[in-house]
């Protein structure tokens, strides 16, 4: 449904805080009326609930928090709140999302709209607090919306979209927001933080309309559907996570509209792929090292871009094709591991390779993994990942190998 | 001054109904369930609902009362219903109970008191959802029940032991075998005594037997009526896991009690009341022996004299031994034992 806005001046009435990406989530959770969060400790997400509770104590926002026994029942709290009409809020890292999981997979067929932070960690043991995206990415294939991002204004201003977004009717699909443990989650930034008239221009209230689970709407749900019914149900999560691409689209025109901030291309962010010949693939905070890097080597006349991914489901295929594709190579910059998968690369530079095949003009692409369990990416390994790509570009031919950087050997 | 206290939902006031004539006609749990012939879980859904009436929201977890009762198209639920994964009744009594106070609090939905029952088997209940109910248990701002039908297997995946099998049972994971008579030799957790021992915010815990129908729905109706969050254990013969002829499910009901292996009470803010023939054991009235139970239904078939006596002996302890009988498993140090341990 599209939310009638009127063209609003740049952002004069925000005001301007220093804070982390999880504070960041937590005053778009104010801003947003959240309903009811459930809250279990672990590393490096936990922070947003600090700062929930923060500002539950303080009484900037009214809502049930509750801190539950383990991940499973946390994110199970907020499923069954969610359908009797609640605005929720969960989150979790590493472990903890993988403790929760059997109430993450039914989210979507159950169509629960709810909004969770993944704080990005490594799936100890071995102990590690540091960042790895697989946590977030095992919810790829089942329906849940999937996003990264980078810095405190978009951990904010993708909370927002997040609900405005998964509460779309047409979607109405869970959706994780995943962040880079202690690189954005810890990591205080300069953030504009709208006044709440301008949110609820921009966020409808959440309306489970005739899903909802009331007396005074006796459905049941969940019923046993077995073969009779579930291949139509999945079919149904599968139009809504394609119905996704155009609210997304639609969502990030009135957040610009309404905020007078916020990116044209909602998908992924492009940084000096102008003119550049070699395109560097990555998600999340990695961007940070590879921009320094490529400031660096273009000053020695090498013409290197980054396309940092935000959305990962759904997908941006084409957009992507169509921005990658130009290049005369790639490099994918994994901060995941898929052992045991095609090439043995990892989860991003597999899903572009799929995305290229049908391309009409598919660059050679190189697959890196890099920065596991938090180690720092360097501009070092930017420099030898580019100067990788530039051999491919000569060659004119892809590998069938992964580089690791910056392991030993 | 900051706000210390919490705020909590009214509830609804149900009256304890005076007898069977004045139970009411509707039905909120109908036809179009596919439960075995004899099932007294399914009889236990119809009271439950029939006690709460229609301003109620019913969530059920994994499980035959999931599986057998919620064919798509064919719901005999008139209430709102909603499944949960199978350790998640707790939770979702939890979740939901959070959802409505939230919404009226805040004015977003119509402020009215709503009943809230998750309901678990044994196994969902009691051995993989116990640490979300025991949460829950102590959530004393949110008014639900959770309510545990206890077949005494995993019934709907083919009768497998659980924490609440009786002890020696035969069940697809526990046959007896040539080796081995028994395989199953742990005893049945005390869940309705440890929930009430162990959460002591929780205002009222109940056990009930689908055998007694009025005093079960009396127990759902003041569970619900008390507030804050309450537990109900429902023991129900299961013809198919316990394997017994169908007809025989309310006569075994009455056994359980008779025998004295499975009590009739309630705790309401910390005291304990008997109900029924279990109030007349602990008045004096001798217990069945258990194998007047135990015997008519086929899972103890392969029992031995020494099974029996085994049994027998376990339960008397229950009655004999037990600080509060059957409730509480506490012992004193008798006197002269506490004069010589402080010398
Ligand atoms: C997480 C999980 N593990 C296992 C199952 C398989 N399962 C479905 S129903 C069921 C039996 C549950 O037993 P109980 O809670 O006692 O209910 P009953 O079937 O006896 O009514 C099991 C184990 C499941 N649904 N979910
Ligand atoms: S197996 Fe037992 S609990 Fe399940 S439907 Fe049959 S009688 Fe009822
Ligand atoms: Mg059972």
């Amino acid at each position: 449904m599209a939310v009638a806005t009127k063209a609003t001046p740049a952002a004069t009435d925000d005001k301007e805080l220093l804070i982390s990406g999880s504070e960041a989530v937590a005053e778009a959770l104010v801003l947003a009326d959240l309903d009811v969060v459930t809250a279990y400790p672990i590393r490096p997400y936990d922070t947003v609930m600090q700062a929930i509770a923060k500002k539950i104590a303080n009484g900037e926002l009214v809502a049930e928090y509750i801190v539950a026994e383990g991940e499973h029942s946390q994110f199970e709290i907020v499923k069954h709140a969610s359908t009797v009409g609640a605005r929720v809020f969960c989150g979790s890292s590493g472990v903890g999302w993988m403790y929760a999981m059997e109430c993450l997979v039914v989210t979507p067929p159950l169509r629960v709209p709810m909004v969770a932070l993944v704080g990005n960690r490594a799936l100890d043991d071995p102990g590690a607090f540091g960042v790895e995206h697989n946590d977030a990415l095992v919810v790829r294939d089942v329906g849940w919306l999937l996003c990264w991002i980078d810095t405190s204004q978009e951990a904010l201003d993708t909370t927002l979209i997040a609900y405005r977004v998964a509460e779309d009717r047409r979607v109405f699909l869970p959706l994780a927001i995943s962040a880079d443990g202690a690189f954005l989650t810890h990591s205080q930034a300069l953030t504009m933080v709208p006044p709440k008239e301008k949110v609820d221009r921009f966020l409808p209230r959440y309306d489970r309309g005739d899903l909802l689970l009331h007396p005074d709407n006796p459905i049941t749900v969940a019923p046993q559907a077995n073969e009779d019914w579930v291949i139509e149900i999945r079919r149904q999560n599968n139009e809504a996570m394609k119905r996704a691409y155009t609210v997304i689209e639609e969502a990030y025109a009135d957040f610009r509209r309404v905020f007078g901030r916020g990116p044209e291309n909602p998908w992924f962010e492009e940084y000096m792929t102008d003119d550049a010949e070699i395109i560097l693939v990555g998600m999340g905070t990695i961007s940070l090292p590879i921009k320094v890097a490529i400031r660096e080597m273009r000053a020695k006349g090498k013409k290197v871009g980054l396309v940092r991914l935000r959305w990962f489901r759904p997908f941006p295929t084409d957009r992507l094709v169509a921005a990658l594709s130009k290049a005369r190579a790639l490099g994918i910059i994994d901060r995941d591991y898929s052992f045991g998968s095609p090439f043995g690369s990892g989860v991003v530079a597999n899903e572009i390779r799929a995305a290229l095949y049908n391309a009409e003009r598919r660059p050679p692409l190189l697959s890196f993994i890099c920065g596991l369990g938090g180690r720092e990416v360097t501009l070092e390994d930017v420099y030898k990942a580019t100067d990788m790509c530039y051999g491919a570009a000569k060659s004119g031919k892809s590998d069938a190998t992964t580089h690791w950087l910056g392991v030993r050997e | 001054m900051a706000e210390t206290t919490t705020f909590t939902n009214a509830t609804q006031i149900l009256e304890p109904f005076r007898g069977v004539k004045k139970v009411t006609l509707e039905e909120y749990f109908t036809s179009g369930h596919r439960t075995c012939q004899g099932c007294e879980s399914a009889l236990v859904m119809k009271l439950m609902v029939k006690a709460s009436g229609p301003r109620t929201i019913v969530l059920g977890s994994t499980g035959c009362m999931y599986v057998a009762n919620t064919t798509y198209y064919t719901t005999p639920w008139v209430v709102p219903w909603m499944h949960t994964q199978l350790g998640s009744s707790g939770s979702a009594a939890l979740g939901t109970a959070a959802g409505l106070k939230a919404l009226m609090r805040k004015g977003k939905m119509k402020s009215e008191p709503i009943n809230v029952i998750a309901f678990c088997g044994d196994g969902g209940g009691a051995d993989m959802g116990l640490g979300a109910i025991s949460a829950t248990l102590t959530h004393k701002e949110y008014n639900s029940l959770i309510l545990l039908y206890d077949n005494e297997s995993y019934a709907n995946t083919d009768i497998q032991l659980s924490g609440m099998t009786p002890y020696g049972a035969h069940t697809t994971f526990s046959p007896p075998g040539r080796a081995k008579r028994i395989i199953h030799t742990r005893w049945k957790k005390n869940m309705a005594g440890m929930m009430a021992a162990g959460h002591p915010e929780c205002r009222y815990v109940a056990t009930v037997c689908a055998s007694y129908a009025v005093e079960m729905m009396n127990k759902v109706r003041r569970a619900l009526t008390i507030g804050g969050p309450t537990f109900i254990h429902s023991l129900d013969p299961c013809p198919k896991g316990w394997d017994y002829d169908p007809m025989l499910s309310h006569e075994l009901g009455e056994l359980a009690i008779e025998t004295g292996l499975f009590p009739l009470y309630e705790v309401e803010d910390g005291v304990v009341k008997y109900y029924g023939k279990t109030r007349a054991i602990v008045e004096g009235r001798a217990r069945k022996p258990v194998r007047e139970y135990l015997l008519k239904q086929g899972r103890f078939a392969h029992f031995t004299e020494e099974d029996l006596e085994y049994f027998q002996k376990k339960v008397d302890e229950t009655w004999e031994k037990w600080e509060i009988p059957a409730v509480i498993p506490f012992r004193r140090l008798d006197a002269t034992r506490a004069a010589l341990d402080t010398k």
